[in-house]
């Protein structure tokens, strides 16, 4: 079967999936916590509880601050210690709640077994609300709330919802992991999610790299025999799991500039978000965990993890538990080395969108900045189509509406440019900040309309 | 070959009498109709474009100046006084005297101060540091050390300290535009008065931390204990979110804040004799004594009366 | 471990540098090199060597002590400026006007824009176009190839296509010309004399599949210029043969290949776009021909190329990549 990919641009980085072979394994608990209200795209969350109260794992510690935002329940069991400004792994202050941990005891009415059930509920406001009382967010990067996302607006029709589980960032295992040891549930909360859509067709895009994955999944696909499902070979390259790019490669549409995906009928879910809308669903139980991959370049093969870690555990908890700080790491990424976050303080708190911590090696520090010789390997690469030194140019000239004629606003910031500069200039550095600019200025002037 | 060059001076000179007709009758055609004054005022401005005065350069100045008649919302900071008065004459109109401003840099967090505690590796642009992350020390408020603020400034005034990494400002150079201020992600640039001979006091820090994590961050950061707001007779200092700050327009440069602070996170420059820690604080000292006598007093005598 | 280190995404890179493209393209210069020491013998090394240093060299100086800024220095591609330079050069070229040619290639043509990536025209050409109308009689002998796989004592003559040029000037066709210089189209082809890299075709395609396989180039400024020529070539050949010559000779000789597989192909002054790139060789292709057919000039390559390079910054400005969802 032929193999899926995107039309424009792209790279083809090592893939470096270490931690692959490596079991999920559940993390012991830390004594203290640190819950984050901002740890999804939108307003921040507004904490419901007190200090001095305590809280049982599940019950839900704040509420929405606002239509685009979500619920943050207690990844733990204990006593509410402070409220307050933390830094998160940026070094920004963010109010987290503090938890004295005494203990893992749930709040009522979260189905703990094992058991999978198939059975997916037919009123589609009780699994919206299941969806969105859980605190739900999209799991492959943007933890965008969830519930927002499988609600189209008026008029707008899904004809298809795309499972993202091509995972194309190198380094990064997790996703793999649960699709091996988590497929059937994943394939229920595609089903679940099929249904909210007014029962589109589904497609699960796993990259070629993963041939175990697209077997189990193929296989449980099969087994549960939910109607329009199936399961499609990505071509490995990044970024595939780009949503735009991922509607091109299993659509071949195109998503207009400024638009949303939902405007050429697609819906793109992370497979992790697959299984969380299961838990949320199935088994009432909200999003205080996920699957997160400690590996890097700089250290050895017995040290690669995949753990099973709940919310506000700190990151350097998680660093102990894989062993101390390898020697030649120079860089600790969260997420992927292409779009991930460095870590500027690992005292952080893991968010629902925690993915990974990786230690990169040398390999990671930047080199000697030269003069561009415009060998346009940066306009090859983009998988925007866009002019990065181009960009760049314009960017330093100060020449706002160039940029927005050039497009900077479509950049989707996956570094495919500053990959492949020979010449090692910070394009990407340069074009978040002009892009910033130019998205500031449309939505003022969309908002003077 | 006479033929040809007679032919060829002809044919010039012929063409060049057409094109000067042309060219002349165009520039009469199109000629703009501008008020005189335009000019004059741009030639009087320091023509250095560098939107300071909210214009796009010294030409648009000049013709909002001239359209509105005044210079009561226009002012030349690059110019000052002396140019905003010769402006004045050329329109007919008043001007009222500004104080002369200069840029104050609001971080002393030096190097020894404020330790490094990771190594940034990116474009050298402070802008994108700030957005990145807090910064390469525990305070996310301080001074990035990028140099954004000295790539803006159109006047040479503000360069790196290399010893402390924070921008220094030459106050003869700066002339108060605020460029610097504005392309300064952390907001720590700050346009207060010059004061007399120069001479000025204010709060060297913006972190809004708390106490205890200002003062690990950095050694000489304002911690918002609020000693310099209760020592000041003048009423000039405020603290709001853990940061004091010194109204300009009411402080009489007693330096009696500055004597207090227990971080040194209060400057005064210019003061032609270094500051007499000692002696302030004996004053101040001297000063809550008498007080404290008068209020005992006050009582006792309030009492007498009651009694 | 010592402090971390931070900074904005992506935190990983490609090995390819700007200087492990140059010395891919010196590699892929390399075999055309050999051949024409091999057939040129020690003149073209002494050519070669003293280009290629006086480029280098005169990059470092104007760099450190008259620009004062040695970060501009780009060490792999001087080096790939002073051999190009070298292999558009007779063998039997003095020392010293290889020395003027690396000061007009690197201190004109690249330096006084800026350096590495801001010159307008190709280094290498600008210096052969400038040796050529200065130095015309010494650019113009070309030595008949004899070096150390010759045998033969070194003859010194014009190119097939000046022989010929010379010829139609005269009013002879060609065929009277081939028959009056004892040649046919068969040896034509086998002992081209002419400048070091124009030599060995095969060297330049082998060298020029590298450079394809290692993706440091594409292949569409090529394919359009040879396609161009060669239709141009066969159109006219086949009108009348006689006066117009045809598509292989014209493919071969003259420096056209090393002209579109490494000159035309200048990351800097080439257009960046695919479409761009097949205009740009279309009218290269164009421009060699008139010159050839029509033009007082034997060759044209060079001039061609020079001709192309000014129209780059509107090439770029007219094709762009195709964008994501703005169809």
């Amino acid at each position: 079967m032929a193999k899926l990919t995107f039309s424009i641009g792209g790279i083809h980085p090592a893939d470096s999936k270490l931690a692959r072979d490596c079991k999920i394994e559940t993390l012991p608990l830390p004594d203290k916590v640190y819950v984050s209200m901002s740890q999804h795209l939108g307003a921040p969350a507004k904490p419901v509880v007190a200090v001095g109260d305590s809280v049982k794992t599940g019950q839900i510690l704040a509420e929405p601050g606002g239509f685009i935002s979500a619920y943050v329940h207690s990844p733990v069991s204990g006593t509410v210690k402070s409220i307050g400004p933390r830094k998160d792994l940026a070094g920004f202050n963010q109010t987290h709640i503090e938890i004295d941990v005494q203990g893992d005891e749930w709040a009522e009415g979260i189905d703990l077994t094992p058991e999978l059930v198939t059975a997916i509920p037919e009123d589609t406001a009780f699994i919206l609300d299941r969806i969105k009382m859980n605190g739900v967010v999209g799991l492959g990067g943007a933890t965008f709330p969830t519930h927002v996302k499988l609600s189209p607006p008026p008029g707008k029709k899904a004809d298809c919802l795309i499972l993202n589980g091509a995972e194309c960032e190198p380094f990064l295992t997790s996703d793999f992991r649960i699709l091996l040891e988590r497929t059937d549930e994943i394939v229920v909360g595609a089903a679940i999610m099929q249904k909210v859509l007014g029962c589109c067709p589904c497609v699960i895009g796993i990259e070629e790299n993963k041939p175990e994955a697209i077997a189990a999944v193929r296989a449980s696909v099969a087994r549960l025999a939910y109607p329009g499902i199936r399961v499609e070979t990505l071509r490995k390259r990044y970024p595939q799991g780009g949503e735009k790019q991922l509607i091109d490669a299993v659509m071949h549409r195109q998503v207009r500039s400024g638009g949303l995906p939902i405007d050429v009928g697609a819906v793109v879910q992370n497979v992790a978000t697959s299984l969380a809308v299961y838990e949320a669903v199935q088994k009432n139980k909200p999003l205080v965990t996920n699957v997160l991959t400690v590996t890097g370049d700089c250290i050895s093969p017995d040290r690669q993890h995949n753990y099973l870690f709940r919310i506000g555990m700190p990151l350097s908890f998680i660093a102990e538990q894989a062993g101390e700080v390898p020697e030649g790491a120079v860089k600790l990424v969260s997420g992927g080395p292409m779009m991930g976050k460095a870590i500027a303080n690992l005292d952080a708190a893991t968010v629902k969108g925690s993915s990974s911590i990786l230690y990169l090696g040398e390999s990671t520090r930047r080199g000697q900045q030269c003069p561009c010789i415009r060998c346009g390997r940066c306009a090859d690469a983009c998988p925007m189509g866009l002019e990065p030194f181009l960009l760049k140019r314009l960017w330093a000239a100060g020449d706002d509406s160039g940029l927005e004629a050039n497009a900077v606003q479509d950049c989707i910031e996956c570094g495919c440019c500053q990959y492949s500069c020979p010449a090692n200039i910070p394009l990407l550095d340069n074009i978040r900040m002009a892009k910033a600019r130019v998205m500031g200025i449309i939505r003022a002037r969309n908002a003077k309309k | 070959m006479t033929n040809t060059i007679i032919w060829t001076v002809a044919i010039l000179t012929v063409l060049g009498l057409v094109l000067s007709l042309v060219l002349f009758w165009v520039a009469r055609k199109f000629r703009v109709e501008e008020d005189p004054r335009i000019d004059d005022i741009e030639k009087t401005l320091p023509g250095a474009n560098c939107g300071g005065c909210g214009f796009a350069g010294c030409r648009a100045f000049a013709d909002a100046a001239v359209k509105a008649g005044n210079l009561d919302s226009n002012y030349c900071p690059v110019g000052g006084n002396e140019v905003m008065a010769k402006v004045a004459a050329i329109l007919g109109c008043e001007v009222k005297e500004t104080a002369p401003m200069v840029a104050v840099v609001r971080c002393n967090g030096t190097c020894q101060a404020r330790p490094k505690v990771n190594v940034y590796e990116g474009e050298m642009s402070c802008r994108v540091k700030a957005s990145l992350y807090g910064g390469d020390t525990l305070c996310s408020f301080g001074c990035l050390g990028c140099g954004d603020c000295v790539a803006a400034c159109a006047f040479g005034a503000i360069s790196m300290d290399a010893q402390t990494g924070l921008p220094v400002v030459d106050q003869d150079k700066c002339t108060a535009c605020g460029k610097c201020a504005s392309a300064c992600p952390k907001n720590i640039i700050e346009l207060r008065p010059k004061g007399p001979r120069g001479m000025r006091e204010y709060v060297s820090c913006v972190n809004k931390d708390k106490g205890p994590a200002a003062r690990k961050a950095c050694a000489s950061a304002c911690i918002g204990c609020g000693i310099c707001a209760k020592t000041c007779t003048h009423q000039a200092i405020t603290v709001t979110d853990n940061v004091a700050w010194i109204d300009p327009a009411k402080c009489k440069l007693c330096r009696e804040c500055e004597a207090v602070c227990p971080t040194g996170a209060i400057h005064g420059v210019n003061f032609p004799k270094p500051l007499d820690k000692d002696g302030i604080k004996q004053r101040i000292e001297t000063r809550k004594a008498k007080a404290a006598e008068a209020a005992k007093a006050e009582a006792a005598k309030k009492e007498e009366n009651n009694g | 471990m010592d402090k971390l280190t931070v900074s904005p995404s992506p935190h990983l890179h490609s090995k390819v540098s700007t200087a492990s493209i140059m010395r891919d393209v010196v590699i892929a210069l390399s075999p055309a090199i050999v051949v024409s020491i091999l057939f040129y013998g020690w003149s073209e090394i002494l050519v070669l060597a003293v280009s290629s240093v006086s480029c280098v060299l005169l990059e470092w100086l104007i760099a450190k002590y008259l620009m004062k800024r040695p970060e501009l220095f780009s060490g792999w591609s001087a080096l790939v400026t002073g051999l190009l330079l070298a292999m558009n050069l007779p063998s039997t070229t003095p020392w010293w006007i290889a020395v003027v040619g690396a000061v007009v290639a690197i201190g004109v043509a690249k330096m006084s824009f800026g350096g590495l990536g801001q010159n307008l025209f190709n280094p290498a050409i600008t210096a052969r176009v400038f040796l050529l109308i200065s130095f015309p009689v010494q650019m113009t002998n070309w030595t008949v190839p004899n070096g150390f796989i010759g045998g033969v004592d070194a003859i010194s003559g014009a190119t097939p296509l000046g022989i010929i040029k010379e010829g139609l000037k005269a009013g002879e066709s060609i065929s009277e010309v081939l028959a009056a210089n004892g040649m046919n189209a068969h040896t034509l082809l086998r002992d081209i004399g002419g400048s070091g890299g124009e030599i060995s075709a095969l060297a330049l395609i082998a060298g020029f599949i590298y450079l394809l396989v290692r993706k440091v180039v594409k292949p569409w400024i090529p394919l359009s210029i040879l396609a161009t020529i060669a239709a141009i070539a066969a159109i006219f050949n086949g009108i009348d043969p006689e006066h117009f010559t045809g598509p292989n000779f014209n493919l071969i000789t003259g420096g056209v290949l090393l002209g579109a597989l490494f000159m035309a192909t200048d990351y800097v002054t080439s257009p960046m776009s695919k479409w761009g790139g097949v205009i740009y060789g279309v009218g290269i292709g164009l421009i060699v021909m008139m010159i050839r057919y029509f033009g007082s000039y034997p060759e044209g390559m060079s001039f061609a190329i020079l001709i192309m390079n000014c129209f780059v910054p509107l090439i770029n400005r007219a094709f762009h990549q195709k964008k994501y969802g703005r169809a």
